[in-house]
This record gives structure tokens, sequence and C-alpha cells, in this order.
């Protein structure tokens, strides 16, 4: 056995110590040290590195392109663009994917930065909202996404504590047939290998992401969508409280990480 | 988890065809099932087989073994070479059937409990992940492992 394993089992024993001596609320799930995150960037191959550093090989760049021209084009029953009300995206977006999701003030809620997007489609544009993991809506939001490239995540606003809460109970919670947590995989085995695979800390950095094993652009909850079934699970549905609860959690857990949108994986 | 991983276990899935039977009984004496599931011990072949497919028994996903065919292995549990060597046959089996007796906080999952589980998906839902048959010719297979 690994060393890092046998570790993890004295931790364990240390922490059933503690928890026998009334030091410590009964969870088992260990977060991440701040020093210890890493996101997957760091597990590819230099020629997957170069692909997602460079504009002119990341096959992403063709949804930020698609992303731009969508931004301005105007679109529904009040015939505004985007940029008619936005001006310029390198401008007024920078930032804004870094500290999404946000907190909703007339919802109440936590909404995710397509959701955002598509508040905007019918409620400012008056258009039908986009559908999810379709070519518009991942291309605005990759294009939104990139203007906050190299930025650091900001999660920090308390109002987006419950959203966080009920992210960081599905993601330590087992579920599905092969009762497994996220956190099983995530935070208590990242590094290892699941048949042969290096177990990423499942950082939301990069998403919209192209995934060379979908051979295509996908969503964060596309990601999720692949291990929930995975776990043989019952996938949550696009667009779900859920998805953006663990969203919240992830962003909240990656807090002060860059974003890489759009970034690139196996 | 890698989609190909994913297409692969929901095609084996498809194509086992588990009939939805009730769990047969066992009786727990210790840490062991001392009495083959179906009444009559497995075949090796069979649970080999079973062991390295990825879409079937899902082991070689977390554990190493003395399989020199398999590429890709996993590194979250301890190699099974041996493992008959380690452990009863009862023991063992318990292990497969569902470790989670043994170790509240294990990630192997339970192959023969469908009861306790959380958000199954629909195709698997009332199902367990083996028939008591494939649990047996895994246990048959495990205690061939002695070195
Ligand atoms: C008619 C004006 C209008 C149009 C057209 C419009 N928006 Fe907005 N947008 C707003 C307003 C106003 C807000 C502030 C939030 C609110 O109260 O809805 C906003 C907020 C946003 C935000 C969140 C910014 C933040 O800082 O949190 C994003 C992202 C966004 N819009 C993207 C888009 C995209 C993409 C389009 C085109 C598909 C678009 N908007 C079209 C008016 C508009
Ligand atoms: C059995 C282990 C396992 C479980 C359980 C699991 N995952 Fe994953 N997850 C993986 C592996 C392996 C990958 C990387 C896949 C690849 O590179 O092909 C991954 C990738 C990810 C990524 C992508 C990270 C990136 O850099 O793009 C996210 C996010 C993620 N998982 C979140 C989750 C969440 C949330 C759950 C629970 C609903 C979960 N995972 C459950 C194994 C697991
Ligand atoms: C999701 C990961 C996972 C899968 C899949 C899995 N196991 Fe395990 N298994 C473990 C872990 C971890 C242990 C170590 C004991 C513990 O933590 O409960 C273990 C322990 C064992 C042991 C005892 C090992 C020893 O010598 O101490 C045997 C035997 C075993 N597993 C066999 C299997 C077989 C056979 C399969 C497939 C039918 C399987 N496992 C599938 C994670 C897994």
């Amino acid at each position: 056995m690994r060393e890092g394993v046998i570790s993890r089992r004295a931790a364990r024993l240390l922490l059933a110590a503690c928890i026998a001596l009334g030091a410590l609320p009964p969870s088992s799930q260990a977060e991440i040290p701040a020093a210890e995150r890493r996101s997957s960037y760091e597990l590819m191959s230099a020629e997957t590195k170069a692909m997602q550093d460079e504009d002119s090989a990341n096959p992403g760049m063709l949804w930020v392109l698609d992303g731009e021209a969508l931004w301005n084009r105007r679109a529904g029953e009040a015939d505004r663009s985007c940029a008619d009300c936005h001006d310029a995206a390198p401008q007024s977006m920078r930032g804004v994917a870094a500290r999404y999701p946000a907190f909703d003030e007339k919802r109440g809620t936590a909404v995710d930065l397509q959701g955002r997007i598509n508040l905007c489609r019918t409620e400012q544009q008056k258009a039908p909202p986009l559908a999810f993991e379709r070519q518009e809506l991942l291309a605005l939001t990759t294009y939104v996404g990139r203007q906050s490239r190299g930025l650091p995540i900001d999660a920090s606003d308390p109002r987006l504590d419950p959203a966080v809460e009920t992210g960081r109970e599905i993601f330590t919670r087992r579920q599905g047939q092969l009762n497994l947590a996220c956190a099983q995989c995530h935070d208590d085995n990242w590094g290892q290998k699941l048949a042969g695979i290096v177990m990423p800390q499942a950082h939301p950095t990069g998403y919209p992401l192209y995934r060379l094993e979908w051979q295509t652009l996908g969503s964060l909850q596309r990601r999720l969508r692949n291990c929930l079934i995975g776990m043989r699970a019952e996938p949550y549905g696009y667009g779900s409280a859920e998805y953006v609860a663990i969203e919240a959690f992830l962003m909240r857990r990656a807090h002060g990480m860059p974003i890489e949108t759009p970034a690139v994986r196996p | 988890m890698g989609s190909a991983l994913l297409a692969g276990a929901l095609a084996g899935a498809a194509g086992q065809s588990l009939a939805q039977e009730p769990l047969r009984s066992f009786t727990i004496v210790g840490d062991a099932i001392p009495e083959p599931v179906t009444g009559q011990r497995g075949d090796p072949a069979r649970g080999r087989a079973i062991v390295t497919n990825r879409q079937v028994g899902l082991c070689l996903l977390c554990h190493s073994g003395p399989f020199p065919e398999e590429r890709l292995q996993g590194s979250l549990a301890p190699d099974l070479a041996g493992a008959g060597g380690r452990w009863s046959e009862g023991q063992l089996r318990l292990r497969i059937v569902d470790s989670s007796r043994l170790n509240p906080d294990t990630i192997m999952p339970p192959y023969y409990r469908t009861e306790g589980l959380h958000r199954v998906a629909a195709n698997f839902r009332g199902k367990p992940v083996l028939t008591a048959e494939q649990i047996e010719d895994v246990v048959a297979f495990l205690t061939t492992l002695r070195d």
C-alpha cells in the first residue's frame, strides 16, 4: 500500500480518537488544504498543456469566437444584443465568471453563469432560453468565462453559504449503486489511480472546457453528469438547483485558484 | 470518471440482463459468510473474467492484481495478489458481499446489497452489482490467489 494511504489511515484513527474524546464532530471527510490544491492541468501531458495554453491550438477558442459573434448579434422581441447593454465584454465581463455562481437578489438564490445568461435572454432580450449543452449557450458562456482567464476565483460572498452547504452535503454523501461519495474519490484519493487514470481534485476552474474524450466542449454540468453516471447514481437535471449548489461548493473549495476557461482536459 | 469507462459500464449492464430477483439470504459468522450464497461453490475461471472486466466486476478500477494482460489498474486499494492466502473463503465472501460491514468508511462498493443506497440510477435500482452466482465465481477465483 502506498504511503499516502497509510497516513490517511493513521489520520482516520486519530480522528476516531478525537471523536471518542468528543473533540470533533463525527465527519471523516478531510478537505484539501489550500497549499495542496492542484488543478488537473498539472496532471496533463506537456502536449495537452500546450494545447490549452496556446490560443491557436486550443479548440475551445472556436467557441470563444462564436460567443463573440453572438454577443454582438441582436435577438428576441427586444431586438437587443448583449453588447447593446453590456458594451465590450473584455471590460464589462472581466472577473464576472470568477465570482459565479452568484447570489441573485431578486430570486433569493444562487444563479450560475449559464443561468444568468439565460435570464438576460428571457428577461432582457425577450427571447426563449438557450438549450443546455448546445452551441449557443456554450459559446456565450465560454466567451464570458474567457474574460476571467487567469483571474482568481472569488467565492467569498456569505450569501452563497446555503448553496455551498447544500453542495458540500451532496459532495460528501454516498450515492448510486456503487455507494460512493464524490469526496471519497476527490478529497480522500486524489493522486491515486482509478483504472490507470490519475484521480484529480475536481476543481471547476476550466469550464466550459474542451474534453478530448468528448471531442467537443462541454459544461461543468456535463462533467458532473459523467461522474454521477459512473457512480451509477441518477444524474440531476441540467440547470437543476443541485448542480448550481455543487458548483457553488466547488468554487468555494477552489477559492483563489485561477480561472482557466476554456481549458482542455483528456 | 472516463465516459469510455462509463459507456462500457452501461453497455455491460444492459447486456447482463440481471433479472430482478430478491437477494438470497446468508448468515454472517464473525467477519465471514462461511457458506456459499447460492448453496454451491462457483467457478474460478468465470470469476477471473468478472474480476478483470471493468464493466462487470469493476475491481481493477481500484485494485491491482496478478493480471499482466490488464494495462489499466487502480491504486486505491490493496493488490489482490495473495488475497486467498490472507483471507479464508468465508472472509473473502463477506468482503465482496458488503465490505461496509467490516469498515463503515470503505470505498469498496457493496456487491450484494440493495438496501440503504441513495439515488441509484433507474437502470440499476433494486439490483445488486453482482448476482449471487457471480459472487460465488469471484470468491472461488480469489481463493486461488495464494501468493
Ligand atoms: C436590455 C439590456 C440587457 C441585455 C440585452 C443583456 N443584458 Fe445582461 N444584464 C443586464 C442587466 C440590467 C444586468 C444586471 C443584473 C440584473 O438585474 O438582471 C445584467 C447582468 C448580466 C450578467 C451578470 C453580470 C454580473 O456582474 O453579475 C451577465 C453575465 C450578463 N448579463 C450576460 C448577458 C449576455 C451574455 C447577454 C446576451 C445574450 C446579455 N447579458 C444581454 C442587461 C442586459
Ligand atoms: C470513483 C471515483 C469518482 C467519484 C465517486 C467521482 N468522481 Fe469526479 N472524477 C473522477 C475521475 C477519475 C475524473 C477524471 C476523469 C478523466 O480525466 O478522464 C473526475 C473528474 C471530475 C471533475 C473534472 C475536473 C477537471 O479538472 O475538469 C469534476 C469537477 C468532478 N470529477 C466532480 C465530481 C463530483 C461533484 C462527484 C460527485 C457527484 C464526483 N466527481 C464523483 C472520479 C470520480
Ligand atoms: C471503489 C474501489 C473498490 C472497488 C471497485 C473494489 N474494491 Fe476491493 N477494496 C477496496 C478497498 C479500499 C479495500 C481495502 C479495505 C477497505 O478499505 O475496506 C478493499 C479490499 C478488498 C479485499 C481485501 C484485500 C486485502 O487483502 O486486504 C479484497 C479481497 C477485495 N477488496 C476484492 C475486491 C474484488 C474482487 C472487487 C471486484 C469484484 C473489488 N474488491 C472492488 C476498494 C475497492
